[in-house]
């Protein structure tokens, strides 16, 4: 191993049933850099790292380590920490129930004893060194999100680490954060600590990193050094394409003007929920495609489940068509033909035991009652013309869904709204994490279904995505819309200075 | 006024939001046991004004204390065990048995306690542990095992004569100053059974190890979330088996407290002590979720069930049903206040 | 992490069976069926004879075992579905059964312990002791669904009152019915040979397969246990569906209360159905149901159920008292969840994985 490289991954594989989630990775990092690991969701980051940390064992290859003769052996994060691995995840991993001082030193040391008095100094000094405000004795959940998170780096960063991987760490944290976060990195990387950064903030990674790989479907990509790979080409090495194929289905909507005296399919008026949004209007025409965008935490998804009673609504009204309907629970909206795609598809779409077939026809049979199910013959012919008809890739409708590819099963839960057969359909994030072919499809049949007079509301954290589908988008900071575009005045940039806010 | 009023109870509400759940749970535990005792000794008078009320009820429910500090250790770690009611009888029978019809003495009647809950404990934590078997089922079973065994051992229930036994069971340990005039005027010294002092050093040693220890604040650690368990180092899988493994040791223990109390082997020993334990440990503040709880509590919990059934009979409700009556009671009320005290936080 | 193997296409037929869900309750019964063939064949006789009442009834271990398969039949209904829908058991079917039986006879007595008549007609008592029963299980549903507390632990309460509930409500008076019409429901309808228990146990059967048939009880059940907020999402009530199981499991109680008061005419508080919750788990257990709840094949459950009263009726013959018999059920229970552990599934299947290697190479 060349002197200046602290970590190298040779040849990983690792797969899952039915997934080959890391196929053949080579990953290097060099002592005292901070090194990007880029790739859309399921790119196989995320498997990467779990690999290196021991939470999931590899298939095939080898994991060298700078001061260890030959590959070395971890099974476990203890055995990750033992050789000088550290993590901070993304979504917290300490334990609220401890002090901030326990979650500092538990599981670092074997023994029975502790002299906790020391530790509180220890860690008392700790905080105050790196400037996070909380103190040793505090109980952790008692803390802000972001002090956590800091809290964490500090554990990782005390433990004298020779690599620290930081899986997403900025994504809960403001501004300011940021920059402590980025000064604390600058710090270690002069000390000669090597650090892996996962995020999918592209400005950060031109701030902070010296190099970048990037992975893609569980392969890699290729290693960048920053300055040889500018920000299109990264997106376009991310996404697998070149930028021109990316633009191949732009503009085929039409721009959005409102008809006069046109009555709207859905209209929400001082619509608000308990999951801290404040209230909004809202409406949409019939074959209108329109979007909520902003930030991951802006709101935009509650908003969406509040028109559809996913969250307890606690005021508002909404009209169908000009008639004032009651919607407070799920039913109420999929009885008034809207239908909603939720964000998270593992844990509120799928029904993993349960078949496509039944899961495709789930919607509908509530629908249709209690007492009034379909005949097995009948769900076989539904389950097969909409695995037909959105070409989903399936052994057979019997397949539980949960064996199926993040696309597909995507696909099945829009076959199970396509399938009630709604005037108004919500999509929140239907394309995260699946493949481009299939979200070029879904871009595409959303699309087609309001050209064919469906009123269509697409969410999704790629804004290109969205100028491309939608013709209007309510813009939403701070959990507030804060602004709605159509037009002209449907780009980019225009966008992005509306998201950020119009004093800046 | 009204104004004034709603800050008032604001900034109590503030105050109470600001105790850790344990604190919080451990806070209603004590204030309720305390209302209990002294509402007792006001409105029943009697029995409750003498300071050997308070002792007997020690007294009865060592084993009980026992047994459910070990129901703690592992409701914290996010587990349960129900069998140490079963491996209770099966440690006085088995006792009772080697003691009386083997002749036996009486310090290897201690190891052969420890050694079934040690047995019954490793057992259970390793399937539960290593193997990633719901805890209920496994100790479920472990509860039946121990139920069945013990008819296997001895089908009748009889008391033991031994005689080095009979010494060790009478041992009291006198508390000075406390004693009161029995009817015949005579001066009674009050006194605690050897069990409760056991009970006590059980306590006191279970509350430093979870308080104290790095290996305590683990047990917390796991219970409160596996998975950021695993990823600070712990050993999560070491850490559940231990907390089985001290739970069964306990059940060892407490079914030894449970013999010298009674004194006999009976197949229906302990029926229903590990949901007194359950009971004692949930009242006393433990979450069933893992993660919450305190010693202390589970102390108060296991007397304040103990006043509640004393006030029962007290007040005249002899029928045995009120018992189990009671005790569900009880078990439901603390369930319902848990669950509720839990889905406000997480709403604030 | 998907857990789910991948099917191969070259898997051959003894794999597919083995992996089928009947196949652990057919093993099961095939050992028990050998091992008794072998200990003493006469285990099957089967033979007509007169009861007390000089009525024709057939006896023998078979009909045994069918007869007093029926209760744990019964129960293992209601235990699926709450299995299903809750990811937890319900632990305390023994002391709500004794509840039931308790109704029972409180209103057929009307008061007296002894009485020469029926206080109400059968079937009165029977639906009062339903409704009892079904608010019991309304009652651990609510714990369940609305208070959130793990289902175990939510019966726990129930199971602890239980026995003590029905002993205050027939004052801990033990009633006597001396009507033989009662003990039809236990015993034997004059002229039938064959046990009343069994035609409730083959009624109560027919019965959910119609409603699985004919409702989408099974889907929402199902649905619920598998992913609760995504059931939500589509717009079923998860918290009704839930309690609604329970509901199921007390009507489920109420029926194995007439037929346990029927078989004795009278009842024990504390030994009524005993330890019955361990053999209705370990029914659905034994069905290859996942006891965390979700899919579930209600045959499975019900053959289990046999297959544990096979078990049950075996130990009898062999002279095991009734009370060192939870002590086998045990061992059983635990050799069961040992082999059907993911952990341990997964370790035999790397296992045969190497011994393959090795026969490669």
């Amino acid at each position: 191993m060349k002197d200046n490289i602290v970590l190298q991954m040779k040849n990983i594989h690792k797969s899952f049933p039915g997934v080959r989630a890391l196929q053949g990775v080579d990953f290097t990092l060099r002592k005292g850099e901070v090194h990007a690991l880029m790739g859309e969701n399921g790119a196989g980051k995320s498997t990467l790292i779990k690999v290196l940390t021991g939470v999931y064992s590899k298939d095939e290859g080898d994991i060298l380590l700078d001061g260890h003769q030959g590959p070395v052996a971890i099974h476990s994060p203890q055995d990750a920490q033992k050789v000088g691995i550290s993590t901070v995840y993304q979504e917290i991993t300490l334990c609220p129930n401890l002090s901030v001082a326990e979650n500092m030193f538990i599981g670092r040391t074997s023994g029975m004893g502790q002299n906790w008095k020391k530790v509180n100094a220890d860690t008392d000094k700790i905080l105050r060194s790196l400037d996070i405000p909380a103190t040793a004795t505090q109980q952790l959940e008692t803390c802000s999100l972001a002090v956590q998170q800091m809290i964490a780096i500090a554990r990782a960063v005390d433990m004298d680490c020779k690599v620290l991987i930081l899986d997403e760490p900025t994504s809960s944290l403001d501004e300011q954060e940021v920059e402590k976060l980025f000064k604390l990195m600058r710090d270690l990387r002069s000390r000669g600590v090597g650090i892996v950064f996962v995020t999918h903030f592209l400005d950060q990674v031109y701030e902070i990193c010296d190099r970048i790989t990037v992975m893609r479907d569980g392969q890699l990509v290729g290693e960048f050094e920053i300055k040889d790979l500018p920000r299109v080409k990264l997106v376009s090495k991310m996404l697998g394409k070149e930028l021109d194929d990316m633009s191949d289905i732009k503009g085929e909507q039409k721009s959005y003007e409102r008809k006069a005296g046109a009555v709207p399919v859905l209209e929400a008026q001082g619509r608000v929920s308990d999951a801290g949004i404040k209230p909004f209007d809202f409406h949409i025409d019939k074959g209108e495609v329109n979007g909520f965008t902003g930030l991951l935490g802006s709101g935009r998804s509650e908003c969406v489940r509040a028109i559809f009673g996913a969250d307890r609504v606690t005021g508002g009204t909404i009209k169908m068509n000009g008639k004032p309907v009651k919607i407070n629970k799920a039913l109420d909206a999929m009885k008034n033909g809207i239908a909603y795609l939720p964000e998270d598809r593992k844990g509120d779409g799928i029904v993993g035991d349960l078949s496509v077939r039944e899961n495709i026809i789930l919607a509908q049979q509530v629908l249709r009652g209690f007492f009034k199910p379909f005949s097995k013959a009948k769900q076989y012919e539904i389950a097969d013309e909409y695995i037909k008809l959105l070409s989903i890739k399936t052994a057979s409708a019997d397949t539980p869904i949960k064996s199926l590819s993040g696309g597909n099963q995507q696909k099945v839960i829009l076959a199970r709204w396509l399938f009630t057969h709604p005037e108004y359909l919500i999509l929140d994030e239907p394309t995260r994490g699946i493949d481009v072919g299939t979200k070029v499809d879904i871009q595409k049949l959303v699309l087609k279904l309001a050209s064919e007079g469906m009123s269509v509301t697409f969410i999704s954290s790629e804004l290109d995505e969205m100028l491309r589908t939608c013709s209007r988008l309510v813009v939403m900071r701070d959990r507030k819309v804060v602004g709605e575009l159509s037009g002209e005045d449907l780009n980019q940039s225009k966008v992005m200075s509306t998201i950020a806010g119009g004093d800046k | 006024m009204s104004n004034n009023k709603t800050k008032a109870s604001g900034s109590f509400l503030d105050k109470m939001n600001n105790l850790t759940d344990t604190n919080l749970l451990l806070t209603i535990t004590i204030i309720i046991f305390f209302l209990m005792y002294i509402g007792a000794m006001i409105f029943q008078g009697g029995g409750f004004l003498k300071p050997q009320q308070f002792f007997n009820l020690l007294n009865t429910n060592a084993a009980l204390i026992v047994l459910a500090c070990g129901l703690s250790l592992v409701m914290i770690t996010g587990g349960i065990d129900i069998s140490v009611g079963g491996v209770t009888a099966l440690v006085s029978m088995c006792c009772a048995v080697y003691l009386d019809q083997m002749g036996g003495n009486v310090f290897v009647s201690i190891l052969i306690a420890l050694a079934i809950g040690l047995a019954f404990g490793a057992f259970q934590g390793f399937l539960v542990a290593y193997l990633d078997i719901q805890p209920f089922i496994v100790t479920l079973a472990g509860m039946f095992f121990a139920r069945g065994m013990t008819t296997i051992v001895n089908t009748k229930p009889f008391n033991v004569a031994n005689e080095a036994f009979t010494k060790l069971k009478m041992a009291r340990v006198i508390i000075p100053g406390l004693g009161s005039a029995n009817r015949k005027g005579d001066y009674i010294d009050a006194y605690v059974e050897i069990g409760v002092v056991v009970a006590l050093i059980v306590v006191v040693i279970m509350f430093c190890l979870l308080r104290w220890t790095k290996l305590g604040r683990s047990f917390y650690a796991v219970g409160g979330n596996r998975q950021s368990a695993l990823m600070l180092g712990i050993n999560v899988k070491r850490t559940r088996f231990l907390s089985h493994l001290i739970c069964g040791l306990l059940a060892g223990i407490g079914g030894y407290v449970y013999f010298l109390h009674v004194g006999s082997g009976s197949p229906s020993h302990a029926t229903g002590a590990e949901m007194d334990a359950i009971a004692s440990s949930i009242i006393g503040g433990t979450m069933l979720t893992g993660g919450v709880g305190n010693i202390a509590g589970t102390l108060f919990g296991v007397m304040s069930l103990g006043t509640i059934l004393q006030i029962v009979s007290a007040a005249g409700l002899g029928e045995a049903w009120w018992v189990g009556i009671t005790r569900a009671a009880m078990l439901c009320l603390f369930l319902v206040v848990q669950s509720v005290v839990m889905a406000r936080k997480k709403k604030a | 992490m998907q857990k789910n193997e991948v099917k191969k296409s070259n898997e051959n037929i003894l794999m597919r069976m083995v992996r089928h869900q009947m196949f652990i309750p057919l093993l099961a019964l095939g050992l028990l069926a050998v091992f008794n063939l072998i200990a003493d064949p006469g285990f099957f006789k089967i033979s007509l004879g007169e009861n007390s009442a000089g009525n024709p009834v057939l006896s023998g271990y078979l009909i045994t075992i069918l007869d007093s398969g029926s209760e744990l039949a019964i129960l293992a209904i209601g235990m699926t579905l709450v299995t299903a829908a809750s990811g937890g058991q319900d632990i305390s079917v023994g002391a709500a059964v004794a509840i039931a039986g308790s109704v029972l006879l409180r209103i057929l007595c009307g008061g007296n312990s002894r009485p020469e008549e029926l206080a109400a007609p059968i079937i009165v008592a029977f639906l009062a002791s339903c409704v009892v029963a079904m608010l019991f299980g309304a009652f651990n549903g609510v714990l369940v669904a609305y208070f959130k507390i793990q289902p175990m632990i939510a019966t726990l309460i129930l199971y602890t009152a239980g026995r003590s509930i029905a002993a205050w409500i027939n004052n801990n008076e033990l009633p006597v019915i001396t009507d033989p019409a009662l003990s039809y429901f236990g015993g034997f309808i004059p002229g039938v040979p064959i046990p009343t228990p069994f035609f409730i146990a083959v009624i109560c059967v027919v019965i959910i397969f119609l409603v699985l048939k004919f409702t989408n009880l099974g889907l929402y059940t199902q649905a619920v246990g598998i992913n609760e907020s995504s059931s939500k999402l589509n717009g079923l009530n998860p918290q009704l569906i839930k309690i609604i199981s329970f509901v199921v499991l007390g009507l489920c109680v109420a029926v194995v209360g007439l037929i346990k008061v029927g078989r004795i005419s009278t009842i024990n508080y504390s030994v009524i159905a005993k330890d019955i919750e361990m053999d209705a788990i370990l029914a659905v257990a034994l069905g290859g149901n996942a006891l965390s709840g979700g899919k579930f094949n209600m045959a499975a459950s019900v053959f289990g159920a046999y297959v544990i009263q096979f078990l049950t009726t075996t130990l009898y013959k062999f002279k095991v008292s009734a009370d060192a018999l939870p002590a086998y059920k045990a061992v059983v229970v635990i050799v069961l969840v040992v082999i059907s552990a993911p952990t341990v599934k997964e370790w035999f299947g790397n296992m045969t994985k190497k011994l393959k290697v090795k026969e490669v190479a």
